[in-house]
């Protein structure tokens, strides 16, 4: 896809007519079509070496992540490790994308990677309520840069976007792309939260707006998490984005994504819906910790023609 | 993403190319086969035969006998003793258990029926195996729980079966269309004579074969194969009580003169030019699947696929642009791939007609334009097809083509939305696409069309009654409607 020069949807001053007159124009979503066109993709029978390049391409994609209270910076390196080398018994396995951590386990992840060219992701903002003050959320995402975070995955202030502040959505998700700084914003829209799926597309549409690098749907801590159906309607708001101002923004599904199995029907969604181009870790990612083992099981079977038992694989 | 990316981790983005992933074929196709009639394959009177084909490869699948007036006289003659002596007399109670046999088996062995109607006809199986197997055998279940219950199905009426029905089936869903054919006629007491259609035969007789699996006795279902003259003595012969064609409307207009004061029943499912309306408030992505699944659904060999497609004036670049990037996407190719969108044009007549028609959109002055994809060399094939700039006058615009082309034109208001949609012979179907609960009703009411989707395309289901307006022809198959054409004594 060629890239145009990018146009901003939304010229500043941003008032709230702007905004609601921008997410006015977002086409509606028709449900039961969105989950027919999903399980028509489902049928995509994916085998051989189309499976392998899957495979590769899901294990480069991950952001590796561990979310918990009870992270210690002993457990946070040793995920960074396994991030760096999923399987150290076979060196054609590539590198995950990124460790996601805490903005206070940051330094640690660090400490592993550098100089390996897995990227470190903080989640911040208050993340997962976001129910903090505004400077606080840009504190927390500053700390997190300046230990040394590439990437910053940010939530969305739900209460604000369900109230119909849309301009409060807007300007902390500008505020918080200011903080980043270099680092990459990836905006969680924590779509287990808002409902519908015109919902998903508008607020999908106002984070693209509000500079956006990556739309995601979930903290991975409220049910439902990803599903295919709610990134088919991101993805197509992505696609909607570039056909109006030219800007490749990624995508990230994250929660409850365990399997190979699910993580090729995602990639088959993305395949047939925004094509080769966002076919790459820079521009999709799957956020998941039990992902990766099941992958690496794949990829052994496919050399080797039989399953390793799980205990071959290393929890980290 | 902007250029202070780590290059560590840059890759190329990945060209995913889905590896081919063919169906395994375990069918048996007989070389030889003879005409099912009283519960066994016998050899044709007429000593005359036809090869049927599988049109993605131009290979025989094997050679077809071709009934005369003999083998009809004969195959009519059986089911009339059929009905005489066991069918017409069981009760309802009973038929049903053979009934749900039937659909039993036929789940059992849908993958099986679901290969041989890839191979015979040319569609995707990913369509035979999701689509026409499961719905076929839900007609059976559905009919079977109607067996049984006729007398409350029409409270205040006395059904009885009429007798013989001469059912004849196109080429587009064999499997399928013998279920609306066969489940309700068996269901409401009736023996049944059905001739498949000549390049789509093999899975009806595999069904044939299956009913003897079920123990239906003998002579309750019959199957001749042969083309349009054996078609027309099936319907023709005077011991036929009860008519069920689909198919063309050119022959439906024959069949109806020549049965015309026989006193014979007869209902008609014939050809449609549905209208597929899409305002510009619709779910713009969805619609975008709706109108490709409702005009390149088994290649367009669908009677009410959704061929002329009208969009909302301010919408009409955007929609056309997401048009053309989806049909980019689809897959065209052997349709044993579980992975193909898009099979082989059902036979060499066929996609000479559509051929032919597309040639004529261009010079009448229609905009062509069709995705890049590679043809298969062997077999027939029709590109996805769309076309710009058509008239309502444009022929395009008013025949059924039955292939993978759509006709693209504009409206203003909800009223010229109307009018073109109904300004066509056909009455079929049609859809709308709006966000307007109130507005899909209006059109609805004003849609001359058998069934109006809203907000989807293509649904179907045992339960629901299908059939056409003006001459799309009369007479409703599914649903309790379903059982009227095979009933006496009811209003």
């Amino acid at each position: 896809m060629s890239t145009p020069a990018v146009v901003d949807p939304l010229v500043s001053p941003v008032t709230p007519a702007a905004i609601r007159a921008f997410l006015g124009s977002v086409p509606s979503v028709d449900e039961v079509a969105v989950h027919a066109r999903v399980g028509s993709l489902a049928t995509r029978s994916i085998k051989k070496a189309s499976k392998r390049s899957a495979i590769d391409l899901a294990i480069r994609m991950t952001d590796l992540t561990t979310l918990e209270g009870m992270d210690t910076p002993g457990k946070v390196k040793q995920l960074a490790t396994k991030a760096v080398t999923p399987d150290p018994s076979d060196p054609s396995i590539p590198s995950v994308a990124a460790v996601c951590v805490y903005p206070a386990r940051v330094r640690d992840a660090v400490e592993v990677v550098a100089g390996t060219g897995v990227r470190v992701a903080a989640v911040a903002t208050y993340f997962p309520s976001g129910q903090a003050p505004l400077d606080v959320k840009l504190a927390d995402t500053r700390a997190a840069v300046e230990a040394g975070a590439d990437e910053i995955d940010m939530v969305i202030d739900r209460g604000a976007f369900h109230t119909g502040d849309h301009l409060k959505v807007y300007e902390e998700i500008v505020a918080t792309k200011e903080a980043c700084g270099p680092a990459h914003l990836k905006v969680i829209l924590e779509t287990g939260e808002l409902g519908t799926y015109d919902n998903v597309r508008r607020a999908s549409m106002l984070a693209m707006a509000a500079g956006a690098d990556f739309i995601k749907t979930s903290t991975g801590k409220v049910v439902p998490a990803a599903t295919r159906e709610v990134t088919l309607v991101m993805l197509e708001a992505i696609r909607d984005f570039n056909a109006l101002t030219g800007s490749v923004i990624g995508m990230k599904p994250a929660g409850g994504i365990r399997t190979t199995k699910d993580a090729i029907k995602y990639l088959v969604l993305l395949n047939e819906t925004l094509g080769t181009t966002w076919m790459t870790p820079e521009l999709f990612r799957f956020g998941a910790s039990s992902l990766l083992n099941d992958l690496l099981m794949q990829a052994r079977w496919l050399a080797e023609g039989r399953y390793q038992g799980p205990d071959y694989f290393t929890k980290d | 993403m902007s250029d202070e990316t780590t290059p560590a981790t840059t890759i190329d983005p990945l060209d995913w190319d889905y590896a081919p992933s063919v169906e395994s074929t375990p069918v048996d196709i007989p070389a030889e086969q003879g005409l099912w009639i009283g519960g066994e394959m016998v050899a044709p009177v007429s000593d005359a035969g036809f090869d049927s084909i599988n049109p993605a490869t131009e290979e025989t699948l094997g050679v077809l006998a071709e009934a005369d007036e003999a083998d009809v006289d004969r195959a009519v003659g059986v089911a009339r003793d059929a009905y005489d002596d066991v069918w017409g007399s069981m009760p309802g109670k009973e038929r049903s258990k053979y009934l749900f046999r039937l659909a039993r088996l036929l789940q059992e062995r849908a993958r099986e029926f679901a290969v041989l109607e890839t191979l015979d006809g040319g569609k995707p199986i990913r369509e035979a195996r999701d689509f026409d197997l499961p719905m076929a055998a839900a007609h059976f279940f559905y009919y079977a729980g109607w067996a049984d219950k006729l007398d409350y199905a029409f409270p205040g009426a006395d059904p009885k079966p009429l007798g013989v029905a001469g059912q004849v089936i196109p080429w587009n869903f064999p499997m399928l269309m013998l279920a609306w054919k066969v489940a309700p006629a068996l269901a409401a007491g009736n023996t049944v004579v059905l001739k498949p259609a000549e390049t789509t035969s093999l899975t009806a007789l595999e069904f044939a074969r299956l009913s003897a699996e079920a123990g239906l006795p003998e002579g309750v279902l019959n199957v001749i194969t042969g083309a349009g003259a054996t078609g027309a003595a099936l319907v023709t012969h005077d011991d036929v009580d009860k008519v069920a064609f689909t198919g063309s409307t050119a022959v439906g207009k024959r069949i109806q003169e020549a049965i015309a004061g026989t006193g014979k029943r007869v209902t008609l499912e014939l050809g449609g030019k549905a209208a597929h309306i899409v305002f510009d408030d619709a779910p713009l992505d969805q619609a975008i699947e709706g109108v490709v699944n409702g005009i390149f659904f088994n290649q367009g060999h669908v009677c009410c696929a959704g061929s002329r497609l009208l969009v909302q004036e301010s919408i009409h670049d955007v929609f056309v642009e997401k048009l053309k990037e989806r049909l980019e996407l689809l897959r065209v190719g052997n349709p044993l791939d579980k992975n193909t969108d898009i099979g082989a044009i059902n036979s060499a007549a066929q996609l000479d007609r559509i051929k032919a028609l597309v040639a004529e959109g261009e010079t009448a002055g229609g905009e062509r334009w069709q995705p890049a994809c590679d043809l298969p060399e062997q077999g027939f094939w029709f590109p996805p097809t769309l076309f710009l700039g058509v008239a309502q006058s444009h022929r395009i615009a008013q025949e059924e083509i039955f292939g993978p082309v759509l006709s693209i034109m504009t409206f203003r208001t909800p009223e010229e939305a109307i009018e073109k949609a109904n300004n066509t012979p056909y009455g079929l179907s049609a859809g709308v696409w709006t966000n307007k609960g109130s507005r899909i009703l209006w059109m609805a009411d004003r849609l001359e069309a058998g069934v109006v989707w809203a907000n989807t395309y293509n649904q179907f289901d045992p339960a629901s009654p299908f059939g056409g307006y003006k001459e799309s022809g009369f007479g409703r198959e599914g649903g309790r409607h379903g059982l009227l054409p095979y009933l006496g004594g009811v209003a």
